[in-house]
């Protein structure tokens, strides 16, 4: 996923989208919207990025886990299978992203999936959806001629936490 | 001059504030998972060693305390799950990269073990119970097990050596498998928790010892532990003093944060330094009630490993 620092206007909206689409409980969010500012008056530059679980290549999470319920399917996707959770936080402490919780009924650790159910329908994840302005690309960076791939070429990026040395999969365009 | 004036960071009024899932559960597990592996690790050891009968409290009465701090910690574990049902998920599949994994291992094959072991003794240690015991007449039918126990006691000792190193390490490496904890992710975490437990192991034998000869051998072997142990806390600093940003901001926890004081009064002090002086007088020839530096051990230890669970939730990446 890229999503494009510039365009952002952090209104929510993809908060709210994801919400709605996964049913997730109140007071809980899968992916959230953050706000840096940089610099010293009257130089200042403000950053709005929509963030949520990177779906590292080297994921942590599916590392720790001891049963194998957190797990990376074809194409990149990070998972976890509610009944094969047993609830240890072993993947919670292990995240640097802290993208997961345990669901307050299930008892299960939740965290974003892409909309793996749309991705299977040929959609986009629900986010990247409803953005207003546009500022989020699903793709594969495999492929060289998808539009992820060409944003990656074209235009100066980051990732968060790189240091961590997860390999994360969400892209930010910054210049 | 270029500064970050803020980040807004994250406002998810029911994830923020519980991402520091473990609490005293763990930490007390942690504890009693060491302390057993240290009690079983001398008591398979001076086994071997043909010192049964010379270190009765090592070999013999010591060993109630592991499968009673198992079964303890075990339920503590078991009720810190939030999908408790599952639980039997973590029996469908061993996952070499996950220290949690071999961990659930370890523990079901070594919390028997312990019962076996302490079963096999207990008509020496507990004659009263075996004499109790004589009057129900159905428990004739364990005799040829307990006959056979105590024919395989070396087969038990030779397994546990190795199961109870590796339950000991796997402590501490449990928590510094965790990349996304600076102060958890070091090597030295399972040798340092290891050299804990088995300094733990130490302190809660020589609660039992009555002879003058194991009291100053296990008295000799704690100073020595603990010894180990300063000077693995001091290794600990020194690779994250040298480590990445994220690392040393990890050590300002420990070294001039929230949890100094706590760290370095009942850690250091009292839990290692206080008894090192008081086994170290003992064994020159002073008087010291040997509960003493035994007790302080065993509290220094379990404090320890609440200070490690605790300030390690507190050091993050992002947020």
């Amino acid at each position: 996923m890229v999503i494009d620092t510039l365009k952002c206007v952090g209104c929510s909206d993809c908060v709210v989208a994801c919400q709605t689409e996964n049913n997730v409980p109140m007071g809980y969010c899968r992916d959230w919207v953050t706000e840096t500012v940089d610099g010293a008056y009257p130089k200042v530059e403000l950053e709005l990025k929509s963030e949520r679980c990177n779906h590292c290549d080297n994921a942590p999470c599916v590392r720790c886990c001891p049963t194998g319920a957190s797990h990376i399917v074809e194409g990149g996707v990070v998972l976890v299978t509610d009944d094969e959770c047993i609830g240890c936080g072993a993947c919670i402490e292990s995240c640097p992203y802290d993208a997961r919780y345990q669901h307050p009924e299930g008892g299960y650790v939740d965290k974003c999936t892409f909309c793996h159910h749309r991705l299977e329908k040929g959609q986009n994840p629900a986010c990247v959806e409803v953005c207003p302005t546009k500022c989020m690309y699903f793709g594969d960076i495999d492929d060289p001629t998808s539009k992820v791939s060409e944003l990656l070429k074209t235009r100066k990026h980051k990732v968060l936490a790189p240091e961590a040395g997860t390999s994360p999969n969400i892209y930010y365009l910054i210049k | 001059m270029q500064e970050e004036i803020f980040v807004s960071g994250r406002h998810i009024p029911n994830i923020d504030p519980y991402l520091q899932i473990w609490h005293w559960q763990i930490s007390l597990y942690l504890f009693l998972g060491g302390l057993a592996a240290g009690i079983l690790f001398f008591a398979a050891l001076f086994y071997l060693l043909k010192k049964e009968d010379e270190m009765p409290a090592t070999v013999k009465y010591a060993t109630i305390i592991a499968p009673i701090a198992l079964i303890i910690g075990l339920a503590a574990l078991f009720f810190d799950l939030s999908h408790k049902l599952y639980v039997w998920q973590l029996y469908t599949t061993v996952r070499i990269v996950s220290p949690m994994s071999w961990g659930a291992w370890v523990l079901l094959i070594t919390t028997p073990i312990s019962i076996l072991w302490v079963f096999s003794y207990y008509r020496e240690t507990y004659p009263k119970l075996e004499n109790k015991l004589q009057t129900f007449k159905r428990l004739k039918f364990l005799e040829p097990f307990e006959k056979f126990l105590i024919k395989n006691r070396k087969v038990m000792a030779i397994a546990l050596i190795p199961l109870t190193l590796v339950l000991g390490v796997y402590t501490g490496i449990l928590l510094s498998a965790f990349n996304a904890r600076p102060l958890w992710n070091n090597a030295i975490l399972g040798p340092l928790f290891l050299t804990s437990g088995l300094s733990t192991g130490a302190a809660g034998i020589l609660l039992f010892a009555k002879s003058h000869f194991e009291r100053t051998l296990i008295s000799k072997i704690d100073l020595a532990l603990i010894f180990i142990e300063l000077a693995l806390i001091v290794h600990m600093f020194m690779g994250m003093y040298a480590g990445s940003q994220v690392q040393l901001e990890a050590m300002q926890v420990l070294l001039g944060g929230s949890y100094t004081v706590m760290f370095f009064v009942f850690v250091i002090i009292l839990g290692l330094l206080v008894p090192f002086t008081l086994e170290l007088s003992e064994i020159i020839g002073f008087k010291v009630p040997v509960i003493a530096p035994a007790m302080l051990v065993l509290i220094g230890g379990l404090i320890f490993r609440m200070v490690m669970v605790n300030a390690g939730q507190l050091t993050r990446y992002l947020y």
